[in-house]
């Protein structure tokens, strides 16, 4: 009972979150809202029992990834012109909407097998045990870390002074 | 009715349609970034949910969850490099005034 109250508590502000992400014409107020999104999501990280994962989405989004963009609104003083719309307003609307209705579609016309397994309480071991361990992910892990020294070399590259 | 999968799959699209929305009406390159990162939040809230509801004792949706997270991260980095490298060349982020690869 009270994980279900926990989650229309965070759905309902994360949603009022997003949209003000996408309504509000003050870029930097849009930024600010995004954090709200994100804390909210890693709430829902906790109702669905993966404590790993909101500590990381705390680490990684709240913590990195805003300021991260924030930084970015800062160097490119576009805040005086606003987070407009453009021409395409309607038809983006249309296209979201459509999408909503295909995935609500897919979603009720399908029946999953729910599970009614008790979820792991602390995941961290085994998350551990899935990325490093036997028949685990770590190629993936390994590929990731270069990914992420492309990605850091890259944005150097990109923003240096000639 | 207690909350479940239908629940948790809807909050996903839900944020991922806002995201869309976003990511094609802006006007800004920074909010079409912040768009797309809703959108893949609202990817990794589906993937925890079939984690959690259909396979709890795998985990391989969080797994793929957390590498969504890395892929977003250099996504970040590399986006907001772009688009100040854009800035310091044109004065402007406005996606409907860089023209640079269009002929």
């Amino acid at each position: 009972m009270g994980l279900d109250i926990a989650f229309w508590i965070l759905a309902v502000v994360g949603v009022l979150a997003a949209l003000a992400v996408v309504t509000l014409r003050d870029i930097f107020r849009a930024a600010l809202a995004l954090i709200l999104c994100f804390l909210t999501v890693a709430g829902i990280y906790i109702t669905l029992s993966a404590d790993f994962l909101a500590a990381v989405q705390i680490l990684v989004y709240v913590g990195a990834i805003s300021i991260l963009i924030i930084l970015g609104i800062m160097l490119t003083r576009e805040v005086q012109r606003g987070s407009l719309t453009n021409k395409f307003r309607i038809p983006a609307f249309i296209v979201a909407a459509l999408f909503l209705g295909a995935v609500a579609y897919a979603l009720f016309s399908t029946t999953w097998q729910v599970s009614t397994v008790a979820p792991l309480a602390p995941t961290t071991q085994a998350l551990a045990g899935k990325l490093f361990g036997e028949d685990g992910f770590i190629l993936s892990v390994e590929i990731a870390a270069v990914l992420l020294l492309a990605a850091i070399l890259g944005a150097i590259v990109l923003v240096r002074e000639k | 009715m207690s909350v479940g999968l239908e629940h948790y799959v809807i909050l996903s699209a839900v944020l991922f349609a806002i995201g869309l929305y976003g990511a094609l009406a802006k006007r800004n390159a920074i909010a079409i970034m912040l768009s797309i990162e809703i959108m893949l939040n609202a990817v990794n809230i589906a993937m925890v949910a079939f984690s959690r509801f259909i396979t709890p004792l795998l985990l391989t949706g969080q797994v793929f969850a957390i590498f969504i997270m890395v892929v977003a991260a250099a996504e970040a980095a590399v986006g907001v490099a772009i688009i100040i490298a854009i800035y310091r060349g044109r004065g402007t982020i406005d996606p409907t005034e860089i023209n640079l690869t269009k002929w």
